[in-house]
């Protein structure tokens, strides 16, 4: 099997930190994210709970230097301090200095402004900057700017609740094929009343903290996040003697093709996803150590991933936990958000609680680790299952 | 590395391209600032109820998806990989307006399912029961060509043996609407014939789905070989020459050894001069073709000119409304398509006779 891809720096802002230390520092101490909404002014304020983001906009254009009159949508300046973190944490100087790319993701994009003046476009000239801001790739064009990446390889996936841990996956193929160096890969996604009331209209969301693997689970707490990880090659990686963070070592994608929403009740895709991502890192399923579960506390994905988790690994479960109780389902952004703390895992040598459980399923045995864990671990196995079938499964490991 | 081959086409357009055996015999002309796609009649291929379900987008991937799989005599593949620059936009705008309209009341959930931007992806997927790599690319003009580079590397490196790949974009009221404030749709209703002498902003919209099954084995249905795809956020006019040539060079190519240009020209009075870099300096001796003026703008319509020179280089014809210039090549051995949107987003895509 073919060596992992080196993982070189990260960065990410979600609603349990501003950065990697902060994130960190509220996961070992079990501290949620998940609160009322105060940002969006909704008219399910008072029956759903969500991860926010403590900064407004006009505090992340501050922090970001942008004129008044810019037209960055949330996803944008979320996306924009994630990946500035990532870029310093791989003390990368000049971001010339070899062939970079970046594979952002995003489901929401510039929506939360087009909800916000859909009719006053029509109206008024005032707000049409954010026109061009609505498309998907817009944030990812503006990341690469603040970046200073320009005249290469620019791209952004939406797979739903899939897409950071595709970019993550495509990101390591174009290392692996040579067609990059280095590449900044990940996603983002604010929170906007069109994914609130999309859900709304989905019967998924819970109306109080989310209790992922729980038998009396009441559905999924929203959040916005943005993370990224800098991926580089082997011949870079050695020529700048970098320090290495971890590797992608193998990833898995799949589709369910069951229904347009629901996941399968046996969980084909996220098996499929899992096997392929085992093959590529050359792995076993006795050799994970740890699983960060997609977990989002819907009756519909728990089950699902859950048994396609006892098919791949049958008796011999590892540990496994979902941190979607503390920042909320980030969407786009999970599949980073979590790769994140995968990382975070392997250097300290951690699993996360999976917050507010207490009554197992009864389809099956599985316990979620529900307090902090010292474990000495090797490889985590992350998810990201999806609306449209989208099934994903990363594996990071401490060694290439 | 493996060669990778078009083997098979399945077109959506403001033409009348969904006939595999046509190729733009019959040529509509418009006389206007936003066209819509000529669609087949979608009972000959999906069951009248799950069609009377379906956005548009997703009835003309669905279609021109299942138009590719038969020509290239497949069922099933071992990947589906789209781009779409604005998903479904229909259902987008019906949602937002819709809780808008209701302050957040009586909402179905059907139009925020299928504004998700992988729902084409994920239909095709649950229609053809494909449980194999599954991704959607969302990124403005390069949407296409990112899930040609997934699918290139993939079947290069014999990941897979069969992959079907596509562009698809519907046309919607509001955006459209809000396009033409911003002037990025022009503002004066123009004959297709006379777009690029327009002298005017912004560009004619369209709408249209393109799918391609793409293969290491060549087989009697084939379009085409694929040589390289590259594309850049940036790209600023002075340096599009060079950058070109280097790819060419990578491909062990060079500007002589094209036969046919193909341009995404779409008669912006303030982009189009990327275009004519090209036909008025490196390739001003070379066979020129453009065909916006037949598909309209979208962000994926770069895929309609890729079938554009897949049907030139099977056919070896190359039909006279599409001509841009009245050089003509002995033959049509290797083509090159350069797109890009608002100056932004370039892509370079080269395909060979095979």
């Amino acid at each position: 099997m073919s060596k992992g891809v080196a993982i070189t720096g990260m960065g990410i802002i979600s609603a349990i930190g501003n950065n990697v230390a902060e994130n960190y520092r509220s996961l070992i101490a079990g501290r949620t994210g998940i609160s009322q909404i105060s940002k969006i002014d909704t008219l399910h304020k008072d029956s759903i709970m969500v991860g926010e983001i403590e900064f407004t906009n006009r505090e992340l254009e501050g922090k970001l230097g942008l004129s008044p009159n810019n037209n960055y949508s949330r996803t944008a300046l979320l996306g924009a301090i994630a990946a500035k973190e990532a870029i310093a944490d791989a003390k990368i100087l000049d971001i010339k200095a070899y062939r970079t790319g970046i594979i952002s993701s995003t489901s929401v994009g510039g929506m939360d402004m087009t909800e916000k003046y859909y009719y006053d476009y029509l109206e008024s000239g005032d707000n049409r900057r954010y026109i061009e801001g609505h498309h998907a790739g817009d944030s990812t064009e503006k990341i690469a700017e603040q970046l200073g990446i320009d005249q290469s390889l620019v791209t952004t996936i939406s797979t739903a609740c899939s897409s950071a841990a595709n970019a993550i996956m495509f990101g390591a193929r174009l290392i692996k094929t040579g067609q990059l160096d280095r590449v900044i890969v990940g996603g983002a996604d604010c929170l906007s009343k069109f994914t609130i009331n999309g859900f709304k209209t989905l019967m998924i969301l819970s109306d109080t903290h989310s209790t992922p693997f729980d038998e009396n689970r009441k559905g999924l707490n929203l959040g916005e996040a943005a993370a990224y990880l800098v991926l580089e090659s082997e011949m870079l990686v050695k020529k700048e003697n970098k320090k290495v963070l971890g590797y992608v070592a193998g990833y898995g994608n799949a589709n369910d093709a069951f229904h347009q929403t629901a996941s399968s009740e046996n969980g084909d895709g996220a098996t499929l996803s899992m096997e392929k991502a085992l093959t590529v890192a050359g792995l076993k399923p006795k050799d994970i150590d740890y699983i960060n579960a997609h977990g989002t506390a819907t009756g519909n994905n728990d089950l699902s991933e859950g048994r396609a988790i006892i098919r791949v690994f049958g008796k011999e479960v590892p540990e496994f936990s979902s941190t979607k109780a503390f920042t909320g389902h980030t969407l786009a952004a999970a599949g980073a958000i979590e790769a994140v703390y995968a990382i975070l895992s392997l250097q300290n040598n951690i699993i996360y609680p999976n917050l507010n459980f207490k009554t197992p399923m009864k389809e099956f045995t599985l316990i979620p680790e529900t307090t902090l864990k010292e474990k000495v671990l090797n490889t985590v196995l992350s998810n990201s299952l999806g609306f449209g079938g989208n099934c994903s499964t990363l594996i990071f490991s401490k060694n290439p | 590395m493996e060669k990778v081959f078009i083997n098979s086409i399945g077109s959506i357009s403001a033409q009348k391209t969904f006939d595999n055996n046509d190729f733009l015999e019959e040529i509509t002309t418009y006389e206007d600032n936003v066209i819509s796609a000529i669609e087949p009649n979608y009972k000959d291929f999906i069951p009248p109820a799950a069609a009377r379900r379906m956005a548009k987008g997703i009835k003309m991937g669905v279609v021109a998806a299942k138009i590719a799989i038969e020509e290239a005599n497949l069922t099933n593949v071992d990947a589906i990989i789209t781009g779409t620059g604005m998903g479904c936009v229909r259902d987008s705008e019906k949602f937002v307006t819709a809780i808008l309209d209701n302050q957040e009341q009586f909402l179905t959930p059907t139009s925020f399912i299928q504004s998700t931007h992988n729902t084409v992806a994920g239909q095709i997927a649950l229609g053809i029961g494909c449980k194999g790599y599954n991704f959607t690319y969302v990124h403005s003009s390069v949407s296409f060509e990112s899930a040609l580079l997934d699918a290139l590397m993939q079947l290069q490196t014999k990941e897979a043996e069969n992959i079907l790949i596509g562009g698809v974009d519907e046309s919607g009221e509001h955006t459209n609407a809000i396009h033409k404030l911003i002037h990025h749709i022009k503002p004066e209703k123009i004959n297709s014939n006379k777009l690029l002498q327009s002298n005017t902003e912004g560009a004619v919209f369209g709408e249209g789905a393109n799918f391609f099954v793409l293969s290491n084995n060549k087989q009697n249905s084939s379009y085409a070989q694929i040589l390289g795809v590259k594309t850049f956020n940036t790209l600023p006019q002075s340096e599009l020459a060079t950058n070109l040539e280097e790819f060419l060079k990578n491909n062990n190519l060079s500007v002589d050894d094209i036969d046919v240009l193909i341009s995404g020209n779409n008669g912006d009075l303030n982009f189009d001069n990327y275009y004519l870099e090209l036909s008025k300096g490196l390739f001003k001796n070379t066979q020129q073709v453009y065909y916006k003026h037949l598909s309209g703008e979208f962000n994926t319509a770069s895929s309609f000119g890729f079938w554009v020179g897949a049907k030139i280089l099977k056919s070896q014809h190359i039909p006279s409304e599409i001509t841009l210039n009245t050089i003509k090549s002995k033959g049509f051995g290797t083509v090159l398509l350069y797109n890009q949107y608002r100056g932004k987003n370039h892509s370079f895509t080269l395909l060979r006779q095979c």
